[in-house]
């Protein structure tokens, strides 16, 4: 079993990862769902978690964004080590996560959406900040290049890719130092896929780490700097994707060589 | 950026339907109804002032309703409101009156409150019981009399009075409507309820504590519904067990008419205040036309039926 350690490809300006896992182990009863899993990411890379169904991405999410504690194991954020009661916690210690179900209000605007349970509100009576939330919200969706109509856009009246990007235009505003994206384009077109893509890649020059589980390896390969692969909870390895192939992470991902 | 075309809200015939309907309505009793006194300002204020308490419900029932829950228990809670001050008053003062039917409202409003959203029972049910069981204590608080209000300042405060020359009850109604409309739509509070009604589970991976919010707008129904006790009994001069049992329908059909989502995460309280008013309207118009009881009871149900249907026409999430 290889053990990732902290390679120094990208940019060297930051040697404290932003995200450190060590040797993470979650069991529910006496199943074991993660075995010993290490992984370091930098600040502007984008690591994807591969393997089968049941490999233990989401379990991994899953702790790292808060929802479960490892039952042992350590996870570091920014060298310091955490502790995650809950999702609300981790939320701010600046992790985001965007769900496979978007978690979006549809019948609200998109600006509402943005400031979801975190509405700028002023005074005594914490009043609502509409413009403040729009203008973020339009200088936020313009910078991203998420094609919304406006920042007052129903949800619902959105596109499958505009949603989407509305989750990772949320996450990215948030998210101080990690975004965790549970495959982001499974439910959309190819034109979409596209689209969203170039958002999380346009994600890496605001120095956020990205922890990406994606079913598509070409998705994984046009994304990411790194490929760290799971095989029923069992840490395979972890690849540059500038070094391997589609095959090795192939035969990784099935043990069949 | 381009701009894409969306659909745009600001020409939702949906969004004008209680407006339109209003003024159609208005239209006809106006010309049908011209000799038989319909347009006399004595007429139309008495409208507002009869609608005041079920405006009052509606206002309350908007943010159930717009959190993706119900209440159909207020008529229930308005009357052990009303019966509760009333009792009170005759041995001790106002203000101990008030606190007790206030207090009723807000401590039934918590009872159904707390097993939709912390024991987790549909709150459909819930209130369908507690309708029942409230009713019931109603009637056998005071062995199904009526008690006499008879303290003039409470009367003059939520019944006959006024102020300014504006009747205290269009002040409760306008003052209700507003701090409604404010806590609803420019309040942090009033977001989380759409959000909650919208998608709990995105509210709660959001941070928002849903099953407080839940609660909340139960206990505002009742608050709403135990204000609508006070005001029934200070216009009537006394308080009995039927107070508020008609208004059930009339005011879900307002709320809904005036476009908050049967479902949740959408809706108005102004839209509440002028289905309220139209239903009144409604209401006095076919009494002045004459119609015998149950003839009202078959126009109002068919006219309550095509508003409702065309309010939720297209909307059916």
């Amino acid at each position: 079993m290889t053990r990732s350690t902290a390679h120094n490809e990208g940019p060297k300006s930051d040697h404290t990862p932003v995200l450190k896992l060590e040797n993470i182990h979650k069991s529910f009863g006496g199943v074991v769902a993660v075995e010993d899993f290490s992984l370091q990411l930098k600040a502007g890379e984008i690591v994807a978690l591969v393997g089968d169904n049941g490999a233990g991405k989401s379990t991994l999410i899953k702790i790292v964004s808060g929802v479960h504690s490892p039952t042992h194991g350590t996870i570091s954020l920014d060298g310091e080590t955490v502790t995650f009661a809950d999702a609300s916690t981790a939320r701010s210690q600046g992790i985001e996560v965007v769900y496979q179900d978007l978690a979006l209000a549809d019948l609200q605007p998109v600006y509402m959406n943005l400031f979801l349970g975190r509405e700028a509100v002023y005074g005594p009576l914490k009043l609502l900040e509409r413009k403040k939330m729009m203008s973020e919200t339009q200088a936020l969706v313009d910078e991203l290049d998420v094609r919304i109509p406006s920042a007052k856009a129903i949800i619902r009246d959105l596109s499958g890719g505009q949603r989407q990007g509305v989750a990772i235009a949320r996450a990215t505003h948030w998210a101080t130092k990690l975004i965790l994206l549970d495959e982001p384009t499974a439910a959309l077109g190819v034109a979409e896929t596209a689209k969203v893509e170039k958002i999380i890649a346009s994600l890496k020059a605001r120095n956020i780490a990205i922890l990406i589980i994606s079913h598509s390896l070409d998705q994984v390969f046009r994304l990411s700097d790194r490929i760290c692969v799971l095989r029923r909870g069992v840490q395979i390895g972890v690849k540059e994707t500038a070094k391997t192939s589609k095959n090795e992470i192939v035969s990784m991902i099935t043990g069949v060589s | 950026m381009t701009k894409l075309t969306s659909p745009n809200q600001w020409l939702d015939p949906k969004r004008y339907v209680v407006y339109l309907g209003f003024v159609l309505i208005f239209a006809f009793f106006a010309i049908t109804l011209a000799d038989d006194g319909f347009l006399t300002t004595r007429n139309l204020s008495n409208i507002v002032l009869q609608t005041a308490p079920a405006t009052i419900m509606a206002v309350g029932f908007v943010f159930v309703l717009s959190a993706g829950e119900i209440d159909l228990s207020f008529g229930s809670i308005t009357a052990v409101s009303a019966l509760s001050a009333a009792v009170i008053m005759q041995e001790h003062s106002m203000l101990a009156g008030i606190a007790a039917g206030l207090g009723a409202g807000l401590a039934i409003g918590w009872f159904n409150g707390v097993m939709v959203a912390y024991l987790r029972l549909p709150s459909f049910l819930v209130t369908l019981a507690t309708l029942g069981l409230f009713a019931g204590i109603a009637r056998s608080m005071t062995n199904l009399r009526s008690i006499p209000v008879v303290n003039d300042t409470f009367t003059g405060i939520f019944g006959s009075g006024s102020l300014f020359g504006i009747p205290s009850l269009i002040l409760w109604t306008l003052g209700a409507v507003i701090v409604g409309h404010v806590i609803y739509r420019e309040s942090r509070f009033g977001a989380h309820v759409l959000a909650t009604g919208d998608n709990a589970n995105a509210a709660q991976v959001a941070g928002i504590k849903v099953p407080r919010i839940r609660l909340a707008v139960l206990m505002a129904s009742g608050f709403c519904a135990g204000l609508a006790g006070l005001l029934y009994a200070g216009r009537i001069q006394a308080a009995k067990y039927t107070l508020g049992e008609s208004d059930l329908m009339i005011v879900i059909a307002a709320v809904i008419v005036g476009g908050t989502a049967l479902n949740g995460g959408k809706g108005s309280v102004v839209g509440a205040l002028v289905g309220s008013l139209m239903m009144g309207m409604l209401n006095n118009g076919l009494i002045l036309m004459g119609l015998p009881v149950s003839d009202q009871m078959i126009v109002r149900g068919l006219i309550i039926l095509i508003a409702v249907a065309i309010s939720l026409r297209d909307n059916t999430r």
